[in-house]
């Protein structure tokens, strides 16, 4: 098609405006990683900051995947760390199966992939019979399905039964895993981000819109309902297979709807349909019972963790807040600075 | 794609003539194949026979109404039409394929768009972005492209937005192009769920009450859009509505409902002139309550 000068393009058109948004994600979370991985191979980082860098990366990658489900197709779903556990203990059993085999460089990524798979083959088999469910009703299904998850995993013999899968073998530090923490992540980011502004994420942020109007035009909604269940499945997947990693004895009592939850209260917290916010959600979150420690609150820590979590939702719904936000954030203070550069150029040129 | 920046022909008047199927279609679209035709189309609810005996063709560049009191299952007409509800009997058969079995977004890609009585816009997105989901099934993207944003995604999205944006300026909305749908005035959201059904290049375009809360000046720019819209894609245009004076103003073919059964069928003059219709908006002569 012959480009029109006669089309007005819009001076509102969002294009600079989104491409800068990501930008601006992606930038902040390499000069995180930058700065984490000085600290950590300088040996300058705590012990207890070190261990907890692989943990913080999988649940952001936990988060970022959750927030396909909750922020963009608008379902809510509580079996996250069903799918999770499910990658975790297939992507452990591989790794432990091949350990003496192929290095590490090799065997994490083939576990993480087989891991993620295998989540992904769960999340299809749930996402079947959860289709035809929305809202309340789909989020108690999921919460079930997770939860019998849970219970298959304790029950099977392979996996260590109740006592949990000795992952000693395999068990990694901080620096060794977090390079494929740090890829992972990158990966997840941006096919979240690609996804958003295509074709197909915005076929799945109409089915979150208007379901109704979706179909009409022409949107699958079955085959979108079920891609992001599988994606965002995938994606657990991976990053518990990294998150087994990093401890010596897994249990699946431990990805019970309680983490589930955990997982969902990110996302909601910064904000549906946001990477950015999921990110800072998860550092806050994870970091803050661990900076609480301090004497003098360590007693109180859960507590002023849920205060604290109270008190950043109310900040977050607070429309006063929003304005302080917008007024503090970095797009308006280059653009005032702007304003007043020109404002002084005007006044020279007089 | 047809360049909107062309003039338009307009597209003559011509008299309703049968068609072999019994039902009336304007003479040029005589020799055409119908864009929609539906026989003996029926639905129940429960015990409730919401629709019976709905028997139409409309001819492939028509403009035709559907009226009727309320509850007449108008509305209902439609969403048998995009299978938003399987029809209990009867068949419907769009350019000659029958929609039988087939899903809303199947009913779709026939070339089906359609509006809603109640304005369902995607209000989170972006009026640009509601147009592209009109236009899901034109754009070749495949998903392996939409992750990488590589594989001619670049000028997938590039030719999109070019398209949309054409649209909307056709509407005169290009002006709110990065606005979300949802914070845009009434009228606007009216005509922007227009853009967006006719974006995914329908034959038949379905409108459910297109000037329901506009006043007359708007009512009549919505008449001359409707025209344009036809005149330009040349597609048939079908709709359901309340005003008069838009159904007599610019349907060829006028049909109505009432009680889920046809009671008349024909020209604006002849429906105006018809009894049975009289009756079923304004009630009997001499009946009770009658003064």
């Amino acid at each position: 098609m012959k480009k029109n000068s006669n089309t007005p393009v819009s001076p509102l058109l969002p294009k600079r405006r989104s491409i800068s948004g990501n930008l601006v994600t992606i930038l902040m979370v390499v000069i995180l990683y930058a700065v984490v991985c000085y600290l950590l191979y300088t040996g300058r980082a705590s012990r207890q900051m070190s261990n907890m860098l692989v943990s913080i990366s999988c649940y952001i990658v936990l988060a970022v995947s959750l927030n396909l489900v909750v922020g963009l197709l608008g379902e809510l779903s509580l079996g996250h760390a069903g799918f999770m556990s499910v990658g975790l203990f297939t992507g452990c059993l591989v790794s432990l199966a091949t350990v003496d085999i192929l290095p590490l460089p090799v065997r994490m990524p083939l576990s993480m992939i087989v891991g993620g798979l295998s989540a992904a083959v769960v999340g299809l088999i749930v996402g079947l019979p959860a289709l035809r469910l929305k809202g309340d009703y789909l989020a108690i299904v999921t919460l079930g399905c997770g939860e019998i998850i849970k219970t298959v995993i304790t029950n099977l013999d392979v996996t260590g039964g109740a006592k949990g899968l000795n992952t000693t073998p395999i068990y990694g530090n901080s620096k060794t895993l977090l390079p494929y923490g740090i890829v992972l992540v990158f990966l997840v980011i941006i096919v979240m981000m690609n996804l958003k502004n295509s074709r197909h994420g915005r076929a799945i942020m109409a089915i979150r819109d208007n379901r109704i109007a979706a179909e009409s035009n022409g949107v699958d909604v079955t085959y979108y309902k079920l891609m992001v269940f599988i994606l965002a499945a995938f994606f657990a997947g991976m990053a518990g297979t990294l998150y087994g990693h990093s401890l010596s004895n897994n249990k699946a009592a431990t990805f019970d709807y309680n983490m589930s939850i955990e997982i969902l209260v990110l996302v909601v917290l910064g904000g549906m349909g946001s990477i950015r916010g999921s990110i800072i959600a998860t550092i806050i979150l994870r970091a803050l019972p661990e900076v609480l420690r301090v004497d003098w609150v360590s007693d109180y820590r859960m507590l002023a963790y849920s205060v604290l979590l109270i008190l950043i939702m109310l900040l977050n719904a607070s429309p006063k807040f929003a304005d302080l936000k917008g007024r503090w954030s970095i797009g308006n203070l280059m653009y005032v600075l702007g304003n007043q550069k020109k404002k002084k150029e005007a006044a020279s040129r007089d | 794609m047809i360049d909107l920046k062309q003039p338009v022909k307009r597209i003559p008047d011509s008299p309703l003539v049968p068609y072999p199927s019994r039902s009336l279609v304007p003479e040029r679209d005589i020799s055409s194949m119908p864009v929609l035709e539906t026989q003996h189309l029926g639905i129940d609810f429960g015990g409730l026979t919401a629709v019976d005996d709905f028997t139409i063709t409309v001819g492939a560049t028509e403009i035709c109404g559907l009226i009727g009191p309320n509850g007449a299952g108008k509305t209902t007409v439609f969403n048998l039409l995009t299978n938003v509800y399987q029809p209990t009997r009867g068949n419907i058969m769009v350019n000659g394929f029958s929609t039988a079995g087939k899903s809303t977004h199947q009913v779709s890609r026939m070339g089906i768009a359609r509006t809603f009585q109640n304005i369902r816009l995607y209000n989170n997105l972006s009026v640009i972005d509601n147009v592209k989901v009109g236009m899901h099934n034109m754009m070749k993207e495949n998903l392996w492209a939409a992750i990488t944003h590589g594989f001619g995604y670049g000028k997938a999205e590039r030719q999109a937005n070019e398209t949309a944006l054409e649209f909307l300026d056709f509407f005169g909305l290009a002006d709110l192009a990065s606005a979300p749908a949802g914070s845009l005035p009434y009228g606007a959201q009216r005509r922007l769920e227009i853009v967006r059904a006719l974006a995914s290049s329908p034959r038949i375009l379905l409108l459910d009450e297109p000037a329901a809360g506009m006043n007359p000046s708007e009512t009549q720019e919505l008449m001359e859009n409707i025209r344009r819209i036809r005149d330009t894609f040349h597609i048939a245009v079908m709709l359901i509505e309340h005003d008069m004076s838009l159904v007599m103003g610019i349907c060829e073919g006028i049909c109505v409902l009432n009680y889920g059964k046809v009671i008349a069928k024909g020209t604006p003059d002849d429906i105006k002139s018809n009894p049975v219709v009289i009756e079923a908006y304004l009630g009997k002569k001499g009946g009770k309550g009658d003064a």
